[in-house]
């Protein structure tokens, strides 16, 4: 009969949503009972709750363990008190809907003291480290880890064979070894065991509770807790260096991206096209307005950005080779000068349509959130993300100039002009193709770049000069070169970072190119040809 | 006085317009600080101090335009970068003024300049020293960019790094020094720059008599700097340099050490560029790390650009229009302005390779053929070397 009941309030609860807050609250017995309740009384009605609820009833016990549990004096229908920007409000503490026109001389404070209090807590773990999701339980023990004592481990201690979970186990094991190791009352081998076990964890608590352990007063808990700290130590070095590598990566595929469409235009046309940035800026507002187009479909407005990206940057790119650089042929400097105009017209166009203050694009939520493989080292998804895709645009990028007619026909211009035109290449078509293509991967790498940083019109100046340095650095018409020195130069820059800042990498590094450039003007992979120049 | 104007002309044919430039630019700055000064405030003819302010602020940019154009005019090399020494000199000018402030700063310390009590520094740095002395500040203007610019040339033009390259590294160059000057930790002021100078040499900064002597000095010694750079350019030296511009690889294998007269064109064009920063910071009043933005320099191969390189006159023609342009743009329609810079960026280089001085030229030929030869001979020239 009572899980009859409590079935019903489960399925009213759901039900209720717009039906005012204190009704449903005021179907369960127990719940106004609650209210005016003696401390001793309040025990055995929790238990109650906590009996028949299950998970359901957290929320009110976490509100009433921080002693925001009001009462309506009306009708003894309970309430939360919650502080929303300044002022107090009073909500259903299950469904949080807002209970209107409540002043605090309608309710009354349900009290706690500390053996309550006590009691909520084991409560609350109890529930949760019996709850069906693993995650849930896995959290639970993950919290109690900084605030075990005796109740609560041996309520682990009881779980702890039942559980089937490995990733639960493994961090029950770890509350328990933390409890062995603390208390005194247990003999000397068996703390030592725990400690020793401790030592191949990288929890935060674990290591506090070394810590504290390395001033104990005998000397053999001692030695051990100081050197499971090192062994931890050295772990967790190991995790860091990962993590810089990893972030190092990141700003590669980043480098990468921004320059691999400049190591074409530049590289295997031999254009200089100081409008670079600005298509990647055009890809970044591309996104932008996809997403205003289809503020529904957040997720998805990614797969309809990047060909959308790919073809206004693309286009704009056309455009500038037919108009510009077509009849600035063999003149780099000229070209160099005429596409900085392109660029700030580019910016200020953007400028007077779009404003000239940042734009935010809102992520993906696939994309959003990190992958935690364990306490010191979790790696943000979007980054992963945009690495993965950098290396795709890449590869992509590789087999069309490798194995398509276009890129044969790119390769051919680029070597020897004149022997291409006497073949019957159409240079004038190619030209503009292979300036496309460069443009329109620019606007693509936009895409990438808007999950990262603002969206406003500075955007592609801010990457121009970075990516002329690593497409000089890998060695003009160097695809593989790019990809080399985007990712070295990344992982440099982000290696120099903790010991110089971030200011004083980003100049070390520049020097370095500076450096770099006089020693082999060629870059790192230079072409083989028997030019004299 | 015929003696005088062979002196002037001396050598190439541009050099016609010397003397008549000289005695313009004098006669011009002359008359309007005369008349800054000497007729009342109500007067037509009164000319106010902010314009007298804004034509020397010109004379900054016609200066730092001509240092552009001998590099990038004569010898090929285009800099990017230029906007790093001439901030370079700014700073040491901006530093000798900061020191003169003394202790009517917000925080009244005698020694220390008000940032670096900001940022609780308890002693000047060793590159503070020594610049109370004007002597030494202006020197340290002088050569500090004329330092740089020999490293960086030594070691560009020796191995051979040439054309786009080049600017691409004479523009990564002046970002990392934007970069450096903005953190605070190197001692110029951080992202604030230096400001609120008082006075120079005694002479209080915001008297109308300081700014148009100020005027006066910059007009005087922009009339120097053209006819020394005219000399310089029309000697024995200048010939090799053209030479190099045309055609490097020929050059070298005459025997021309060419590397070796590009680093000192480099070092005597980025001398020139701290001078007019070093004149500008007193007129404008401030020097932040902005002047060593990318774009800044690239604004300045545009005056060049404009006025015709090759052409020094061409380049200080350029440098006056462009930046009178730019403050009536920016008065009227301040969105429009980085239109039209862009446009004038594509237009010039599409339709106008040689610039107004070459349009001038080009409508002078129409009347004259002979002209028209002489100019044929050049423009193979230039031809050649873009091969």
């Amino acid at each position: 009969m009572r899980h009859l009941i409590a079935l019903c309030c489960c399925l009213f609860g759901l039900l209720s949503f717009s039906v005012q807050a204190a009704e449903s609250s005021q179907q369960d017995p127990f719940l106004t009972e609650l209210a005016g309740a003696k401390f001793k009384d309040m025990v055995p009605i929790l238990d109650q709750l906590a009996e028949i609820q299950g998970e359901a009833i957290l929320p009110l016990f976490h509100t009433l363990l921080g002693g925001d549990l009001y009462y309506i004096k009306a009708d003894k229908s309970l309430v939360g008190q919650f502080d929303e920007q300044g002022a107090t409000v009073y909500k259903d503490v299950f469904n949080q809907t807002l209970v209107p026109n409540l002043s605090k001389r309608d309710v009354k404070k349900i009290r706690v003291n500390n053996t309550l209090r006590g009691y909520l807590r084991n409560a609350i773990a109890q529930i949760q480290l019996t709850a069906k999701s693993p995650k849930v339980r896995e959290s639970a023990v993950r919290e109690l880890l900084s605030k075990l004592d005796a109740d609560t481990v041996a309520l682990i201690e009881s779980l702890y064979a039942k559980e089937t979970n490995n990733k639960v186990k493994e961090a029950m094991g770890l509350a328990l070894s933390m409890h062995t190791a603390s208390s005194t009352e247990l003999t000397l081998p068996n703390r030592l065991v725990a400690i020793e076990r401790l030592s191949s964890s990288l929890e935060g608590d674990a290591r506090n509770l070394l810590t504290t352990l390395t001033k104990d007063e005998n000397p053999a808990i001692v030695k051990a807790a100081t050197s499971a700290l090192e062994k931890i130590a050295q772990r967790a070095n190991r995790f860091a260096f990962i993590d810089q590598l990893f972030f190092g990566l990141s700003l590669g595929s980043v480098l990468l991206l921004a320059s691999i469409g400049l190591a074409i235009t530049f590289g295997v046309m031999g254009v200089i096209n100081m409008a670079h940035g600005e298509m990647i800026m055009l890809g970044a507002y591309t996104t932008y307005v996809v997403q205003l187009m289809m503020p529904n479909y957040i997720d998805y407005s990614i797969w309809v950005a990047i060909p959308a990206a790919f073809l206004v940057s693309g286009l704009m790119g056309i455009l500038i080779e037919r108009l510009v650089i077509r009849h600035l042929h063999g003149r780099p400097l000229e070209t160099l000068l005429a596409t900085f105009g392109i660029s700030l017209i580019l910016q200020q166009l953007v400028r007077s349509i779009f404003s000239p203050l940042n734009r935010q694009v809102s992520t993906p939520s696939w994309m959003s959130g990190s992958w935690e493989i364990n306490p010191v080292l979790s790696l943000t998804l979007n980054r992963l993300y945009i690495l993965a895709f950098a290396l795709l645009v890449f590869f992509a990028l590789v087999i069309v100039l490798r194995k398509t007619s276009l890129g044969l026909n790119v390769r051919a211009v680029s070597q020897n002009r004149n022997m291409a035109k006497a073949m019957g290449v159409k240079t004038h078509w190619v030209d503009a193709m292979t300036f496309g293509l460069g443009s329109g991967i620019a606007g693509i790498a936009g895409v990438a770049l808007s999950q990262l940083t603002n969206v406003g019109p500075n955007l592609g100046q801010a990457y121009i000069i970075d990516s002329f340095m690593v497409v000089v650095f890998g060695g003009v018409g160097n695809l593989l070169g790019t990809l080399v020195a985007a990712f070295s130069l990344g992982i440099a820059t982000k290696f120099l970072e903790p010991t110089t800042g971030a200011v004083l990498a980003a100049i070390i590094v520049l020097v370095f190119i500076i450096l770099f450039i006089q020693k082999r003007p060629k870059g790192l992979f230079p072409q083989k040809g028997r030019a004299a120049e | 006085m015929t003696r005088l104007t062979e002196w002037f002309s001396a050598g190439r044919s541009s050099g016609k317009h010397t003397l008549p430039f000289v005695v313009i630019l004098l006669v011009v700055s002359l008359l309007a600080s005369g008349a800054n000064l000497l007729l009342p405030e109500d007067s037509a003819l009164y000319v106010s101090t902010y314009t007298i302010t804004l034509l020397g602020k010109y004379l900054c940019y016609a200066m730092l335009a001509l240092a552009v154009d001998i590099i990038w005019g004569y010898c090929g090399i285009l800099s990017l970068g230029h906007g790093a020494f001439f901030a370079l000199g700014g700073y040491a000018m901006g530093m000798y003024l900061m020191r003169q402030i003394g202790d009517r700063g917000v925080y009244g310390d005698p020694l220390l300049p008000d940032f670096m009590v900001f940022l609780d520094w308890k002693e000047l740095p060793w590159f503070w020293l020594g610049m109370d002395n004007f002597g030494f500040a202006m020197l340290m203007a002088v050569v500090v960019p004329g330092l740089l610019a020999f490293v960086f040339g030594w070691l560009a033009f020796r191995s051979r790094v040439t054309g786009v390259y080049l600017s691409i590294m004479t523009q990564a160059l002046t970002y990392a020094l934007l970069l450096a000057f903005f953190r605070n930790e190197m001692g110029f002021g951080g992202n604030n720059g230096l400001t609120d100078f008082k006075e120079i040499l005694g002479f209080d900064l915001q008297a109308d008599s300081t700014r148009v002597s100020l005027f006066m000095i910059t007009a005087f010694l922009l009339a120097v700097l053209f006819v020394v750079s005219q000399r310089i350019l029309s000697s024995r030296f200048g010939k090799v340099v053209l030479a190099i511009r045309d055609a490097e690889a020929r050059s070298r294998f005459i025997g021309y050490r060419t590397d070796r007269y590009k680093v000192w064109l480099f070092v005597y064009s980025a001398v020139i560029a701290g001078i007019a920063g070093a004149l500008y910071v007193p007129q404008v009043g401030i020097i932040n790390p902005g002047e060593f933005s990318p774009i800044n320099s690239i604004e300045m191969v545009i005056w060049v650009a404009v006025g015709g390189r090759g052409t020094l006159i061409g380049a200080v023609i350029g440098a006056i229009l462009v930046n009178y342009a730019k403050t009536r743009f920016t008065a009227i329609l301040p969105d429009a302005w980085l239109f039209a810079l862009g446009a004038m960026f594509v237009l010039v280089t599409l339709y106008l390779p040689k610039g107004l001085m070459g349009l001038y030229a080009q409508m002078m030929a129409k009347r004259r053929p002979r002209i028209l030869e002489e100019s044929a001979v050049k423009e193979s020239a230039t031809k050649e070397s873009e091969v």
